[in-house]
């Protein structure tokens, strides 16, 4: 890759909230003036100290960052090449990621005076972090998540009600994420002066993508300093990887290492079945086109009249038929790269996560460790791999024995036929 | 001139208020629904609000989400919506078509070329609730090079330091959105809609209809009066989903034309 492209990655987006071609804000014009002022507010605070002191302040006290950059041995014995570490996000109050941003957009709520927090949740872990912050903050919590995921992600949804939130089952589409964000714009749309919609991943109109990049960007950042740490000075990551639903943890830890052109940067989106034409999949850079949905221009799977398809995954995480704009823009760039991983080949990462770390990931990182054993064994022993575990699996274990034929009901733990 | 100017201006001549009708193409049926928007001006309609089917319609209320998945699922795409529309212009050459609905079937098609086809198929404006002022330059501006009106929507949050760059750019009619939120729900309220319209009217020359929670005759009459007309959609469309004759959707349609013209 030519040195100049390396110029510029950080600088996104535009003023209009572009990525290149991608990203924008393509909402009605009832939301247009909200996002205005949330994009105003942000700018304020992004550069405002008492902002990240008091983000820094609940990151350190509340979440329990910064996390771990865990050395993850048996694994990289197991697999016999690269060294793997693994950066423990899934140990954050409420168990992954999503807390790092929502702790972000609930703090600009209250800067704005809102006092209701909408979100859409898939695996139900934002609507969880959603629930959590809201609790804490007293604000009051609608989660809207697909009907469908509500019956495969069902601790999570008994969470979100202990912790005072209204769920709503939506049974537009197919009951998943993508309609469950529909249902969010809908009531947004509906009580856009009271509400402020917090949206779980880097996508939506600017300047969400934007603002939660630049919230789950404390994730690369502490990676960068624990890796010297314990590798020495100045020594980078030679390959990070991470799962992608909409793209928000792998946002998170890609960002601040985009202009370090010796990082290989790698995506991992959910193959579902396959990535074929039978399109069973979430593969939206791998399997779709660009196109406009959600409030901005991106990978998106759809038809050939531009309607747009259902995705297809065992994590709810990750069944999402769009990506963030910015992994359109670093796709199309080069500067990362983008693969796919089948339900099949996750179920066995996790398992292996399981009996060789003692760790019990979420069925979403499963998807990017699926991809760091395929690589891990062809590359040297010097070479070093991050990867987000950016959730853990307890929401998952219903699913997960369903797949592999354990009857939870059964306390002997028999297997089913 | 497009067939929505010369409309306004005959309606205005004549002293008379818009009915505005908004039906999905291909809802429940291309067969049917084209029978259906065949008969909209013979029952008073002044100007065809043409819905495309869009599997993520998120301005829309359960009403016209369900409308459009019907029309989907009995094999609808923007292709036979033009379809639709030029075989409709077979028999009326004045009625105005105005297609309303999402950017991504359009995107996909690829503008240029959307718009040649469409305007062939006897389209006369564009509502795409997806794109605002902001992003003029993706579709709104293409159109109108092209002669084709594109008609923006305005809402209780479009405040005075806004409505200019709403104004701009923008022709035919300014389509007023009565109240926050989607289509078929809360219930416009004449009251609160006259001092809005007065608002707009400072900021353009452009006729203003007013939609959004209008269900019934005297509802259409009451809004109508205090605009330049009244659009309805979702009260139509749900008879349409309840599986009602097309005479007699025609007739409620009628009813509600009536209504919009005594203001
Ligand atoms: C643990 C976990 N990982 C990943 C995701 C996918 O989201 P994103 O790609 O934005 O990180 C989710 C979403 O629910 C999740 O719960």
């Amino acid at each position: 890759m030519a040195d100049d492209l390396f110029n510029s990655f950080m600088n996104g987006p535009d003023e209009r909230g572009r990525f290149g071609d991608f990203g924008g804000r393509f909402v009605s014009e009832t939301l247009m003036p909200l996002i205005l002022d949330l994009e105003a507010e942000y700018d304020k605070a992004k550069d405002d100290p008492e902002f990240w002191a008091e983000m820094d302040d609940l990151w350190k006290h509340y979440v329990g960052r910064p996390s771990p950059l865990y050395f993850a041995e048996r694994l990289t014995d197991h697999l016999g090449g690269a060294k793997i570490y693994l950066k423990r996000d899934e140990l954050n109050h409420t168990g992954a990621h999503k807390i790092n941003n929502v702790l972000g957009q609930i703090l600009l709520a209250r800067r704005m005076g809102k006092k209701r927090i909408i979100a859409e949740t898939g695996a139900g872990q934002h609507g969880v972090a959603t629930a959590t912050v809201c609790a804490k903050f007293g604000l009051k919590c609608v989660v809207y998540m697909g009907k469908h995921d509500v019956e495969r992600q069902a601790p999570n949804v008994f969470r979100m009600r202990l912790l005072g939130a209204e769920v709503i089952p939506v049974t537009s589409g197919r009951g998943t994420l993508k309609d469950a964000m529909n249902d969010a714009l809908r009531d947004w749309v509906t009580n856009v002066r009271d509400t402020f919609y917090c949206i779980g991943t880097v996508a939506g109109p600017h300047p969400y993508p934007a603002m939660v990049r630049d919230f789950q960007s404390i994730i690369g950042q502490e990676v960068r300093w624990q890796l010297a740490e314990q590798e020495g000075e100045g020594r980078l990551p030679d390959t990070v990887i991470a799962a992608i639903g909409g793209g928000s943890n792998a946002m998170g830890l890609f960002f601040p290492f985009l202009d370090d052109p010796s990082v290989n940067i790698i995506g991992v989106e959910a193959g579902g079945k396959g990535v074929d034409e039978k399109m069973q999949h979430c593969a939206s850079l791998t399997g779709g086109r660009p196109g406009v949905l959600h409030g901005n221009r991106t990978y998106l799977l759809q038809d050939d009249d531009g309607q747009i398809l259902e995705g297809f995954s065992i994590s709810a995480g990750l069944d999402y038929p769009g990506i963030g704009p910015e992994h359109s823009w670093l796709h199309e760039t080069g500067r990362a790269q983008y693969v796919s991983i089948t339900d099949k080949e996750a179920l066995e990462a996790f398992q292996l996560s399981c009996s060789t770390e003692g760790i019990i990931p979420a069925l979403e990182p499963s998807h990017a460790l699926a991809h760091v054993m395929k690589i891990a064994p062809n590359l040297p022993r010097d070479h070093i791999i991050v990867m987000n575990m950016c959730g853990r699996g307890d929401k998952d274990i219903f699913t997960v024995a369903k797949h592999l034929g354990f009857d939870m009901s059964d306390t002997e733990g028999r297997e089913m036929d | 001139m497009t067939r929505i100017d010369a409309k306004f201006a005959k309606l205005k001549a004549d002293g008379k208020k818009a009915f505005v009708a908004y039906v999905m193409a291909g809802d429940p049926d291309y067969a049917t629904s084209l029978e259906i928007v065949k008969g909209l001006p013979g029952a008073g309609v002044d100007v065809i609000e043409l819905g495309l089917p869009f599997t993520d319609p998120m301005a829309d209320g359960p009403t016209i989400q369900l409308a459009g998945q019907r029309a989907l699922e009995g094999g609808m795409t923007l292709q036979k919506t033009l379809e639709l529309a030029t075989e409709f212009r077979k028999d009326d050459d004045e009625t105005p078509i105005v297609l309303m609905g999402y950017y991504n079937p359009i995107y996909s098609r690829g503008v240029d070329r959307f718009l040649d086809d469409a305007k062939k198929a006897g389209i006369d404006g564009l509502i795409v609730v997806d794109l605002p002022p902001e992003e003029d330059d993706e579709l709104c501006i293409p159109a109108q090079k092209a002669g084709m009106n594109f008609i923006r929507l305005a809402t209780p949050t479009t405040d005075d330091r806004r409505l200019p760059k709403v104004m701009t750019n923008t022709s035919g009619f300014v389509y007023y959105v009565s109240i926050t939120g989607i289509t078929g729900a809360a219930e416009a309220d004449a009251g609160d809609v006259a001092p809005e319209v007065a608002r707009i009217k400072r900021a353009t020359d452009l006729p203003i209809v007013v939609g959004f929670g209008i269900n019934s005759p005297e509802k259409a009459e009451a809004i109508a009066s205090v605009a330049d007309g009244a659009v309805v959609g979702s009260a139509i469309v749900s008879r349409i989903g309840k599986g009602e004759a097309p005479a007699d959707v025609l007739a409620f349609v009628k009813s509600l034309a009536d209504g919009a013209h005594r203001a």
